[in-house]
């Protein structure tokens, strides 16, 4: 097996607000190996962009973050300082942003902003750095990079945009790249060639992906192995073959039943009833019992906890551990009466 | 770029790439631009008659002619006139502007320094510290302006320096909430963010990141700003707390005038204009800057 390159231990990112306070991330433990490629998948507001920020040192207060251990490469994150904490970002672990328009600073040029991640970590100057650049440009598929160098942010389309931030994600070379939904704000066509480019680069550099989404589209696609987030909570992790041919947890299942499928002519998609639950009436059973059609007595008293089913796949509900069958999970209407 | 290799796509070898500089860039596009070209000629006016008053003055200003006072202007060689002493007008507007450009000037840049730096601060960091410095600001906003150049000019003691400096401390308020409000809109941006994702310190942020996105108020506010340290050394002047007579700003021989005005307006009217001209210019040349460092202009 390949060494882990992030571990992450028992998680946890309380925001405050009036006295009350939550845990928006909500005790996760994962890993990602080397050269591996994580999905990160779940609905908005399920903690999956607050985990990499975690990850990152960058919540801000009034967040907080807890929890047991994030190693990188033998160092616990959490007990950095911030000069160090600088030092590890951007040069071993970097970040891909959803916006790519507005992930870039409309003031300098295209070659400065991606000189600059080089400079902040390297003493490289003046036509070293330069070929260095037009060098990262080149990787990443932009065409006549000595132009594009010298471009402004706005003369180039979303998808150029994402690929110079690709471009300085990997200017120091990072051992972990952090792919914060880096094709939702583009079209169909860009997004493959995004996802291409970033598995062909993976290729080259050997770099760990962990890529935060919620389109199983791209998960299939792309990774190796997935975690499936709800409420600020795993409910089910494992390879991605085995997730998405045999979901465990019955949201899961839900969301995969919500994909139109191919050949199949209907006028409504199936879909999971109810809505993601404020962090603020989290109760204390399962956090997705409400919108459940197998919802036990149980699963509102007592909150599951992920259980090994075999090949690396874990799944956090009271069914798996009783070896209750899952089948039509989310026909809308059928569960209306389940739900208080 | 000449030195690197072209791109890998044979037929776009064949576009020429720009050599010229940035600087050499900057300067073919600010004569492109008409506010700017107008601009800097009349600062340039401003700054070389400031320079060269000896040589473009007709009279001594400090001279005094008791047989010709309160002469009109184009009489007897005096170009724009004589003062109730019988010193040419003129000649005290060109050596003027030697006081008034450095009052205007220096007054802003002191202003800038302190108001866009704590601006910067207040905004980027928030919490306690911006609780401090924008009492601060409130504090010192809640006096006249006038009755606290007064109170630091008496207590610096008088002179031109101690007035211009006495500008910069009341003045950088204006900067300060400018660029914090700036700051603090700029800094939920997604490219500070990802600024800070690779690494980026705090002041590098601030300074590299944030502060060039928010120059184009701090630039408009700052030509203006020339121009009322221009007239508020006037008042200053004019209290005895400036400039010392025989000496002459634009601000003092304006309010000197006024007494006269009724029987001859041109001693107020052509200082007044002399700032006005002043103003226009910074004006212009400032805004003009702003559109061209504006990236989306290019």
């Amino acid at each position: 097996m390949k060494p882990k390159v992030l571990e992450v231990k028992n998680l946890r990112t309380t925001f405050r607000s009036n006295k009350k306070s939550f845990n928006a991330v909500d005790e996760i433990s994962f890993h990602i190996n080397e050269g591996e490629t994580l999905g990160i998948v779940g609905e908005s507001g399920c903690g999956k962009s607050v985990t990499s920020l975690s990850i990152m040192g960058l919540i801000k207060p009034p967040g907080e973050v807890n929890g047991d251990q994030v190693t990188f490469q033998d160092m616990d994150l959490l007990s950095l300082n911030k000069r160090k904490m600088r030092k590890i970002r951007g040069n071993q672990i970097s970040m891909i942003f959803q916006e790519p328009m507005t992930s870039l600073n409309p003031v300098y040029r295209i070659g400065d902003q991606i000189g600059e991640s080089i400079r902040i970590h390297e003493k490289v100057k003046g036509t070293k750095l330069k070929k260095r650049v037009v060098d990262l440009l080149k990787l990443v598929g932009i065409p006549r990079p000595e132009e594009i160098y010298a471009n402004y942010p706005h003369q180039l389309s979303g998808g150029m945009s994402q690929r110079v931030m690709i471009a300085i994600a990997m200017a120091c070379n990072p051992d972990l790249i952090i792919a914060d939904e880096p094709t939702t704000a583009l079209d169909v066509t860009i997004q493959a060639q995004i996802l291409e480019l970033m598995k062909s680069i993976q290729e080259e550099r050997g770099m760990s992906i962990m890529l935060i989404t919620h389109d199983l589209g791209v998960v299939s696609e792309v990774c190796d192995r997935m975690l499936v987030m709800y409420a600020g909570k795993i409910v089910e992790s494992g390879i991605v073959e085995d997730v998405l041919k045999n979901p465990q947890h019955p949201y899961t299942k839900g969301l995969l039943d919500s994909l139109p499928k191919k050949g199949v002519d209907k006028e409504r998609l199936n879909y999971i009833p109810g809505q993601v639950p404020s962090p603020l009436n989290w109760g204390v059973g399962c956090r997705f019992a409400d919108r459940c059609s197998h919802a036990m007595v149980k699963c509102h008293e007592q909150i599951p906890s992920l259980i090994e089913i075999g090949n690396e796949q874990q799944a956090a509900c009271w069914l798996v551990e009783e070896g209750g069958e899952l089948d039509d999970v989310s026909k809308g209407k059928d569960t209306t009466s389940i739900r208080s | 770029m000449a030195q690197l290799e072209p791109a890998n796509n044979p037929e776009h070898v064949t576009i020429p790439l720009k050599k010229s500089s940035k600087v050499k860039d900057f300067l073919s596009l600010m004569v492109k631009s008409k506010s700017v070209l107008i601009g800097g000629i009349i600062v340039l006016i401003v700054i070389l008659s400031a320079i060269f008053a000896p040589l473009i003055a007709t009279h001594d200003p400090n001279e005094m002619e008791m047989s010709k006072r309160l002469m009109g202007p184009m009489e007897e060689g005096h170009l724009l006139g004589t003062d109730n002493y019988g010193r040419d007008l003129f000649s005290r507007i060109v050596y003027g502007a030697r006081v008034s450009l450095e009052v205007g000037v220096v007054s802003v840049s002191v202003s800038l320094l302190i108001g866009v730096t704590l601006g910067l601060v207040a905004g980027y960091y928030g919490g306690w510290l911006d609780n401090i410095i924008m009492r601060t600001v409130d504090i010192v906003l809640s006096f006249p302006v006038l009755l606290l150049a007064i109170a630091l000019v008496a207590a610096l003691g008088p002179g031109i320096d101690n007035v211009i400096l006495a500008l910069g401390l009341i003045y950088w308020t204006n900067y300060a909430r400018i660029v914090r409000a700036n700051v603090m809109a700029l800094k939920e941006e997604e490219y500070i963010q990802a600024a800070k994702t690779i690494g980026s310190s705090d002041f590098r942020i601030i300074f590299y990141n944030i502060l060039p996105n928010c120059l184009a108020p701090i630039i408009v506010v700052a030509t203006l700003g020339i121009g009322i340290a221009i007239v508020a050394e006037a008042t200053l002047s004019f209290l005895g707390l400036g400039i010392q007579p025989p000496d002459s700003s634009w601000g003092w021989t304006l309010s000197f005038g006024m007494k006269f005005i009724r029987d001859a307006a041109h001693l107020s009217i052509y200082p007044g204009l002399a700032i006005m001209f002043t103003v226009l210019g910074f004006n212009l040349l400032g805004d003009g800057i702003r559109d061209l460092t504006d990236s989306k202009t290019k």
